[in-house]
């Protein structure tokens, strides 16, 4: 366990240092959509870095990840460019899918992000899949599947870990859980004691956790993607959150009281990591220099998708079976 | 050559594309016990139940779970039990496996191949016995392939199982004990082909799956009373479908009657008969008629079930309809 005094600097500072980058990848982001630059619907994740830098920052870049919609942190910390996810929420040429699928079908095959999903839950079967077909194939790669506590409600869920569990397969399911399911409070409409409980109701190891301390998120993440890779069986991590956002990058989420998002600030992993590390002894000119190169990579990232030209129509035509055949040629 | 049942030929079919690619692997409901007809029969105990995987009755995951798998580097072929259960894996399906390749922006493919027995069989009544092929010719993405031969199932199954897309592959639940030669050696299957399985000048029918089998008795049967010399077309992939070798075919006749089991109204006849009014408009000697079900459920009782099927009079009658 790491405590404050023998923190590793190094390890804390570089999950630090992704946790900003998906910050500011998200805040650009935000922006983008306020210039009418991002064109569909963007699910901030503001608030929840710390479970995707601790989880998906720990992966082998051969292990695969499965996402969601609110997948920009979990893709960034998988390996993915900021600058070709950028391109892809702003339609451009040079996005992660040419500009085919935006924020919530951004893919990185090329690092094992096997896809964001615009529906709730969908991934949890196909991340199962893919264990599956790893335990075909008889290699020591894992999947992680990331979902929200709403998709614990969804027959998938059920399906999925039922399916890991039976046929030993090496997934870690990641929950996080931000009280929210789309704008309803997800308490209020979901029985019993809550995803950790629903996950060892099928005999597969599962861990609560308070996914706002990067400490705590990287001790159970390595811990449990080590016993995944070695046991060949699913385990089950619940990360509790807050989503410091509305549910989309337009939603001002009226429905929560100002009072409770402003307590929620205080818990803001970013500003708990700082204080951890500031706490262990390092300087502060160790974050204005990563303040700084962060700011400036994201700020190069925004002009060259602002610069970046459309995909050629045609393109639409392409990736898929004889879309024109019905007419005359 | 050999005599095999349509069944069998899936089978063997299956068995040939696991024996030459060890990425091949099949996933349903017991399938370890040979599957609900027997069109697994042997492949367990040749293959192991790593490869020919017996699952839970969770559709999503059976479909979701060959998404997955497809995309990491195999070729799952997944058994939906009936063509009616597979609605409860309509997301996995349509909004996942059909949408992948595009929307990654061709990061990836999904060699998937989804075997979904079809039609009327045995009273089996309004959940089991829908032929829904319709509804997936509509989806950006999918092939969509129904055999109406062992020689075809055999052939057919081994291009469905070597496509990167992924492929609805709909077997007619009559026909698996139906027999008939399977070349050991026939051409590979080329995906969106037609097949005439029948030579003639006055009209074309086109149809598919088992209907097949009735269209061509009714040609027969039109042959010998000298009412019409018939061109059937056993369309065999629905999508993409064989439209040079329709449209041939019915510049010649100038008739067009298409046959299906499933309901008209929004079937897949009404895509071919709309494309052959707007190409062929001039060359038509009489209008494009379509005939199969009505826009019912299918009834469990046989005198229920007969309303809803072609059958013999009512093919007979539309023959001569076509005709006049």
């Amino acid at each position: 366990m790491n405590n404050r005094r023998n923190l590793d600097q190094d390890r804390f500072l570089a999950f630090h240092r992704e946790m900003l980058r998906i910050r500011a990848l998200e805040e650009t982001a935000l922006e983008g959509l306020r210039q009418g630059l991002v064109l569909g619907a963007i699910h901030p994740s503001i608030g929840q870095e710390a479970i995707a830098a601790g989880v998906a920052g720990q992966l082998r870049r051969d292990d695969i990840l499965l996402s969601t919609h609110r997948g920009h942190g979990h893709t960034l910390a998988k390996g993915a460019d900021p600058e070709a996810m950028m391109r892809e929420l702003f339609g451009r040429q040079g996005g992660n899918c040419g500009g085919k699928g935006g924020s919530m079908h951004i893919a990185d095959f090329s690092v094992g992000m096997l896809g964001a999903n615009g529906v709730v839950g969908a991934n949890i079967v196909i991340a199962t899949g893919a264990a599956h077909a790893i335990r075909l194939h008889g290699d020591d790669r894992i999947v992680a599947c990331f979902f929200g506590d709403g998709a614990t409600n969804r027959g998938p869920f059920l399906e999925g870990l039922n399916w890991a569990a039976v046929f030993d397969l090496p997934v870690l399911f990641i929950c996080e859980d931000n009280g929210f399911a789309a704008t309803t409070r997800t308490a209020d409409l979901t029985a019993g004691p809550g995803p950790a409980a629903r996950a060892a109701s099928f005999g597969i190891a599962a861990e609560s956790i308070d996914g706002n301390d990067i400490t705590v998120v990287a001790e159970a993440a390595e811990t449990l993607i080590n016993r995944v890779r070695q046991n060949r069986k699913p385990a089950f991590l619940h990360a509790r959150t807050y989503r410091l956002t509305g549910h989309t990058g337009a939603d001002p989420a009226t429905y929560r009281p100002a009072t409770e998002v402003e307590q929620a600030w205080q818990d803001d992993p970013i500003a708990r990591s700082r204080a951890l590390l500031d706490a262990a002894g390092v300087d502060s000119d160790v974050f204005d220099a990563m303040d700084r190169a962060v700011a400036a990579e994201m700020k190069q990232v925004f002009e060259a998708a602002r610069a970046a030209p459309w995909p050629d129509p045609a393109e639409g035509l392409t990736d898929v079976l004889d879309a024109r055949a019905p007419e005359v040629a | 050559m050999a005599e095999m049942t349509y069944a069998a030929a899936g089978a063997a079919a299956l068995a040939e594309t696991m024996d030459a690619d060890p990425t091949v692997w099949a996933l349903g409901e017991d399938l370890g016990r040979g599957g609900v007809f027997g069109q697994y029969a042997g492949l367990e105990a040749r293959f192991g139940a790593e490869r020919i995987v017996s699952t839970p009755i969770s559709e999503a995951a059976i479909m979701g779970v060959g998404v997955g798998a497809a995309m990491t580097g195999t070729r799952p072929v997944v058994e939906m039990r009936f063509a009616d259960f597979a609605l409860c894996a309509t997301d996995e399906l349509i909004n996942q496996a059909a949408k992948a390749r595009f929307m990654f922006g061709g990061q990836t493919r999904v060699p998937l191949t989804v075997r979904m027995p079809v039609g009327m069989w045995r009273s089996s009544a309004a959940q089991h016995s829908q032929s829904l092929e319709a509804l997936y010719t509509h989806i950006p993405g999918l092939v969509v392939m129904m055999p109406a031969t062992p020689a075809d199932n055999h052939a057919m199954l081994k291009a469905a199982i070597q496509s990167d897309d992924p492929v609805v592959y709909l077997e007619h639940k009559n026909l698996w004990p139906m027999t008939g030669e399977v070349p050991d050696s026939a051409a590979p299957y080329s995906i969106g082909t037609a097949g005439v399985a029948r030579e003639g000048r006055d009209l074309t029918i086109v149809t598919w799956s088992a209907t097949l089998h009735d269209v061509l008795a009714a040609a027969d049967r039109a042959a010998q009373s000298g009412g019409a010399d018939i061109e059937v077309l056993d369309l065999r992939t629905l999508w993409p479908w064989d439209k040079a070798r329709v449209l041939e075919s019915v510049r010649r006749t100038g008739r067009l009657l298409i046959a299906h089991e499933a309901v008209v109204v929004g079937g897949f006849g009404a895509e071919i008969a709309a494309t052959v009014a707007e190409e062929l408009h001039a060359d038509l000697k009489a209008p494009v008629r379509r005939i199969g079900a009505p826009r019912l459920p299918i009834g469990y009782a046989p005198t229920l079930e007969n309303e809803i099927k072609l059958g013999p009079d009512r093919l007979d009658a539309a023959i001569v309809r076509m005709m006049s």
